[in-house]
C-alpha cells in the first residue's frame, strides 16, 4: 500500500515538473511577445528576425523548442541572459543561489534554535499566561509579512541600540548577515514554536510518558528520551513546507537589505525584462519546492504510519 | 420530488445552525472586535473620497514633513501630502484588489471547480486536481511575479489598442492595467486552496445518508447540489474566505512594495512602506512608516483572528 503510494508519487513528480516547466517556458517565451523582436526593439528587421529564428530554432513548434530547452537544462545550460550579454544564465544564477542558501541556512538555524526552546517552554507552562502569551505572539509574527518586521528591527538594532550594520553582504561569517537572517527567520521562529508546543503537548498525554514517569525516570530523562524525540518528528517533517515562506521572505529580505541573492535577481530580472533568467529561476525554485514537498510527504508517512494513503 | 417539496414547507421553525453560530460568534468578543475593525477599514477604503479630508495627490510643499497634528492626524510626507488621506486611498487599493481577487479566484473558480471535482469525480476530478497541483508547485509570489512579468506588457498593449480604437483615454494612465494584472495573478493563485477544501467537503457529504435519501427520491443533480450540498459547504468556505482575504491583502501590499503592483501616483500601502522604510526616514520621521505599517498589520491580523473566531462559531465540534 505504502510502496504503491510512493511509487505513484515518484512517477507523477517528473510529469508534474515537466508541465510546470512547460507553463513557465511558454509564459516566458510568448508572454512578452516574440523574444527576438523584444530584444531588437525599434531596430527590428523582418529578415534578420527570420534568420535568428531559424538559427535559434525559434521557428520550430513550441513543444520541440521546449524539448530542446529541457534537454539543455538537464546538461546545465539554461540559455543566455538578455541583460548581461554573453553570460550564461547558469553562471549568473549559480553565484546567487550560493548567497541565498547561506542566508536561508542562517535563518533556518535561527528559527530552530529559538523556536523549539520557546515551544518547549510554552508546553511546560501549558494553560498558564506564559503559554497564552507565546501562542498569541507566534500567531502575530507568523502572519506579519517580512517587509513589516524588517524596518522595525532596523529601528531597534541599528538606530536605538546601534549594534548591527544595516546593509550589505559578507557571507555566512559576517555580522551583516544577522539582521537579514533575523528578519527572514522570525516567521520560522513563530512556526516552529507553535508546532513544537502543540506536538509536545500531544506527546505528553501519551501512555508511554506516564509509564516513563511511573518507572521513576527523572523529569529531564522523561523529556529528553521520550517526549522531545517523539514530538520533534512531525515538526521536522513539516519544516520542509516552510520552504515557500523562505523563498517569499528571501525575495523581500534580499531586496530590502541589498543582498545579491536569488530573490534580488528575480526582482532585477523582472524590471530589466530578462526573461531567460525569470524562466530559469521560476523553474529551479518550483523544482526545489516540488521535491521538498515530495520528501516531506513521503517522510511524514514513513515516520507516522497512522496516516492513510489515498 | 413532491414529497420533498411538501416537507420543506412544513418544516418546524426551530433554531437553525446559523442562529446558533451567530449566537456563538456575537458572544466571542475577539471575533466581534475583529469584524468591526475589518468593516471600518473596508468602509473607509470604499468611501475613500468622502472619508479622506484631502486628495491623495494634493501637494503643499510649505507643509512638508509635519508631525501628526489635528489638521493632519498622521502627519504629512516630504511633498506635503496628507498621510491620513493617502493611507485611506491606499486602503482603497487593497480593498478593491482583495475583494475582486477573492470573488473571482476563491469564490467563483474555487467553489465551482471544487464542486465539479468533488461531485462528479472521475475525469473532471483528476484533471482539476492535477491542474491545481501545477499551480501549487510554485511558491505564490513567484507565480505572481512570473505572470506580472510576462503578461503585463501584453495586457498594457492590448488596453492601449482598445483605447485607440474606442477613443477613451487614460485607462492605462489611471493604473487600471496594474489593478488587472495584480488582481488576475492573485485570483489565479488563490483558487486552488478553496477548490481543495470544497472538494474534500463534497466528497464527505456525498457519503451522507440524506444525500442518498434525496437521490433515491429522484432529486436532480442541480437540486442536490444547491439544496443539500451547498448550504453545508458554507461554514468552511466562510472561514477560508476570512483567512484568505488576510493573505491576499498581504500579497497585494508585498507586490506593490516590490514595485510589481499598483504604480504611483495611484496610492498604495506597499509603495508607502517602501518609500518610508529606509533608515533615513526612520531616523527623522518614523511616523511616516508607523501608520501605514500599523494599518497593514491590523488588516492581516484582524482577518486571521476573525477566521479563528468564525471557525469556533461555525465548527464548534472542531475544538
Amino acid at each position: 500500500m505504502m510502496g504503491a503510494y510512493i511509487l505513484r508519487r515518484l512517477l507523477w513528480t517528473p510529469l508534474l515538473l515537466l508541465v510546470v516547466g512547460f507553463v513557465t517556458f511558454v509564459l516566458g517565451l510568448y508572454g512578452p511577445g516574440d523574444p527576438v523582436e523584444v530584444l531588437m526593439r525599434q531596430y527590428r528587421d523582418p529578415e534578420v528576425v527570420a534568420r535568428i529564428h531559424a538559427q535559434r530554432g525559434l521557428d520550430k513548434p513550441v513543444i520541440v523548442q521546449y524539448g530542446i530547452y529541457i534537454g539543455n537544462a538537464l546538461k546545465g545550460d539554461l540559455g543566455e541572459s538578455f541583460k548581461y550579454r554573453g553570460q550564461s544564465v547558469t553562471q549568473l544564477i549559480g553565484k546567487r543561489i550560493w548567497v541565498s542558501s547561506q542566508l536561508g541556512l542562517a535563518a533556518l538555524l535561527l528559527s530552530l534554535l529559538l523556536g523549539i526552546p520557546l515551544g518547549l517552554f510554552a508546553a511546560l507552562k501549558q494553560g498558564r499566561w506564559q503559554d497564552t502569551g507565546i501562542i498569541s505572539a507566534t500567531l502575530l509574527f507568523n502572519s506579519l509579512p517580512v517587509f513589516i518586521t524588517a524596518p522595525f528591527l532596523l529601528l531597534v538594532f541599528v538606530l536605538w541600540l546601534g549594534v548591527l550594520p544595516s546593509q550589505g553582504w559578507g557571507g555566512l561569517f559576517d555580522t551583516r548577515i544577522v539582521m537579514p537572517a533575523l528578519v527572514l527567520g522570525i516567521p520560522g521562529v513563530a512556526f516552529f514554536a507553535r508546532m513544537s508546543r502543540n506536538s509536545i503537548v500531544e506527546v505528553l498525554s501519551q501512555d508511554y510518558v506516564r509509564t516513563a514517569r511511573a518507572k521513576g525516570l527523572s523529569e529531564f530523562q522523561v523529556y529528553w528520551r521520550h517526549v522531545l524525540r517523539n514530538a520533534m518528528i512531525p515538526v521536522f517533517t513539516i519544516a520542509g513546507l516552510g520552504l515557500a515562506t523562505l523563498v517569499t521572505g528571501a525575495i523581500v529580505t534580499e531586496t530590502y537589505f541589498g543582498i545579491p541573492g536569488v530573490g534580488r535577481l528575480a526582482i532585477d530580472a523582472f524590471f530589466s525584462r530578462d526573461y531567460p533568467i525569470i524562466t530559469a529561476l521560476t523553474l529551479i525554485i518550483a523544482t526545489a519546492y516540488v521535491l521538498a514537498n515530495l520528501i516531506v510527504d513521503i517522510g511524514y508517512r514513513f515516520l507516522d504510519p497512522r496516516i492513510r494513503y489515498d | 420530488m413532491v414529497i420533498a417539496e411538501k416537507s420543506d414547507k412544513k418544516r418546524p421553525r426551530g433554531r437553525s445552525l446559523w442562529l446558533y453560530a451567530g449566537h456563538r460568534f456575537v458572544h466571542n468578543k475577539k471575533g466581534l472586535v475583529c469584524l468591526i475593525i475589518v468593516l471600518l477599514l473596508y468602509g473607509a477604503g470604499l468611501l475613500a473620497p468622502w472619508v479622506a479630508p484631502y486628495d491623495y495627490d494634493e501637494q503643499d510643499l510649505g507643509r512638508a514633513l509635519q508631525s501628526p497634528s489635528w489638521q493632519h492626524p498622521f502627519g504629512t510626507d516630504r511633498l506635503g501630502r496628507d498621510m491620513f488621506s493617502r493611507i485611506v486611498y491606499g486602503i482603497r487599493t487593497t480593498v478593491i484588489v482583495t475583494i475582486a481577487a477573492m470573488a473571482a479566484g476563491g469564490l467563483l473558480l474555487g467553489i465551482v471547480l471544487g464542486l465539479i471535482s468533488g461531485y462528479f469525480g472521475r475525469f473532471a476530478d483528476g484533471l482539476i486536481m492535477r491542474i491545481g497541483e501545477v499551480f501549487l508547485a510554485f511558491p505564490d509570489i513567484l507565480l505572481v511575479i512570473l505572470i506580472a512579468a510576462t503578461l503585463k506588457p501584453r495586457v498594457t498593449e492590448w488596453v492601449l489598442q482598445v483605447e485607440r480604437a474606442t477613443g477613451i483615454g487614460g485607462i492605462v494612465r489611471f493604473g487600471v492595467v496594474d489593478y488587472l494584472v495584480v488582481f488576475g495573478a492573485l485570483a489565479i493563485v488563490s483558487w486552488v486552496g478553496m477548490a481543495r477544501v470544497v472538494r474534500g467537503q463534497v466528497l464527505g457529504l456525498k457519503q451522507s445518508q440524506y444525500i442518498l435519501a434525496a437521490r433515491s427520491l429522484g432529486a436532480s443533480h442541480g437540486r442536490i447540489i444547491f439544496r443539500h450540498i451547498f448550504p453545508n459547504l458554507l461554514p468552511p468556505v466562510i472561514v477560508l474566505v476570512s483567512v484568505g482575504m488576510g493573505s491576499i491583502a498581504g500579497s497585494e501590499v508585498m507586490l506593490s512594495w516590490l514595485g510589481l503592483g499598483v504604480q504611483p501616483p495611484v496610492p498604495s500601502l506597499g509603495v508607502m512602506i517602501w518609500d518610508n522604510g529606509n533608515i533615513g526616514v526612520l531616523r527623522t520621521n518614523p511616523y511616516l512608516l508607523l501608520f501605514p505599517v500599523a494599518v497593514v498589520a491590523t488588516i492581516i491580523f484582524a482577518f486571521n483572528l476573525l477566521g479563528d473566531a468564525l471557525n469556533d462559531a461555525l465548527n464548534p465540534r472542531a475544538r
